[in-house]
């Protein structure tokens, strides 16, 4: 899937350049995007050594089994197979406490931390598991309490009231989360025993 | 909404000095697990280049070369239909795909039409209320070598377009 979206975007943008005689401007996206993606990552380094570092405390220190245990029945109904004294149970609800908070920075360092544990629980490492489709599910509906950039973009722009959205979007977020996570599962349901669709 | 801010400001700083203290009176000796952990981050960082540039290019080449506009005058039609204001449908259609592209839109719509039009309330939630689709599943994926992601996509759009007509509709109740 992911193959032939991103085969699209390339061939269906060269395309449609070419038919607009806008090649230069696709010959100036590949220069410079590279570059772009490769600053992204090192923009984000730092906290990511940050993140995982505090993480690392967290758990030595058995922080993150506390944390754990308080919304551990939720995330055991939701993720039934991912054991609940797994490392990456704690990964899961760290990952997720951080997007509730709107620190999106701490959420992705953690969010990796987490596939990774459940890299190691996955039967067939080239396929995802149920339980990193449910996972990524909660992940990309973007489930927030806290929309802290949105907030801080409101601001700059001279927002009267830059919190007001607040209600809108959590409103909106857990619309989405619900129906992803419901579609999650029908698409678990329809697929077959051994986690092939 | 004081809480939210009070919240916001809180956050990081109560998180950076609970967790060592938590882990200092535990026993722990903090400096060297926070070394130990940050080695894996910077591992984990390096491991996920490829994939970042490997999308930003991708995302890059579509949006410069002007397929981006282009389907976003085949939609228009539809999107008219349910209502959504015209100046939105780059930022609905860019949130999927990428996180940086829809700040940016995000950002030039509050410039142009005011934070606090209806325009402005309307992008900050959707910009708010749901994440980029695309990036999470091939970061997120690619970092563990992950290439059958079987039903996730499909499962990320669904939600994102829940969000965005979620979006449209709660802020017309709301500010509309």
């Amino acid at each position: 899937m992911i193959n032939v979206i991103w085969l699209l975007l390339i061939v269906g943008g060269t395309v449609v350049a070419a038919l607009q005689d806008e090649l230069p401007a696709v010959t100036d996206a590949v220069m410079n995007e590279a570059q772009m993606g490769l600053e992204t990552v090192l923009g984000f380094t730092g906290m990511m050594i940050l993140w995982l570092g505090m993480m690392n405390i967290a758990q030595e220190s058995g922080l993150i089994d506390r944390i754990s245990s308080l919304v551990k029945p939720f995330m055991r109904r939701l993720l039934p197979e991912v054991p609940p004294d797994h490392p990456a149970m704690g990964a899961i609800l760290l990952n997720v406490s951080a997007n509730l908070l709107g620190v999106g920075a701490a959420a992705t360092p953690l969010g990796l931390k987490a596939m990774q544990h459940l890299q190691q629980l996955n039967d067939n490492r080239k396929t995802a598991s149920n339980a990193m489709c449910t996972f990524l599910a909660l992940n990309t509906s973007g489930i927030t309490l806290v929309p802290a950039t949105v907030i801080a973009l409101r601001t700059s722009a001279g927002s009267v009231n830059p919190t007001e959205i607040v209600g809108t979007a959590v409103i909106a977020t857990t619309c989405s989360s619900i129906s992803a996570l419901t579609a999650d599962r029908i698409f678990r349901w329809c697929s077959t025993e051994d986690g092939r669709d | 909404m004081e809480l939210i801010n009070i919240l916001s400001m809180w956050t990081i700083p109560v998180m950076v000095c609970g967790i060592p203290l938590y882990g200092y009176f535990k026993g722990v000796p903090v400096y060297e697990k926070f070394v130990e952990g940050g080695q894996e981050g910077l591992d984990m960082a390096v491991k996920i280049m490829p994939y970042m540039i490997a999308i930003f290019f991708a995302m890059g080449v579509f949006d410069a070369s002007g397929a981006m506009a282009l389907l976003s005058r085949l939609l228009s039609p539809f999107l008219s239909y349910i209502g959504l204001p015209p100046q939105i449908l780059p930022l609905a259609l860019v949130r999927p795909l990428s996180g940086s592209s829809a700040l940016g839109i995000t950002a030039s719509l509050l410039r142009e039409w005011g934070p606090d039009s209806f325009v402005g309330r309307l992008a900050s939630t959707m910009q708010g209320s749901t994440d980029t689709t695309f990036y999470v599943l091939s970061v997120y994926f690619g970092s563990v070598g992950v290439t059958r992601t079987r039903h996730a996509m499909a499962t990320g759009l669904i939600g994102d377009i829940t969000g965005i007509i979620a979006s449209l509709y709660v802020c017309r109740l709301f500010f509309g």
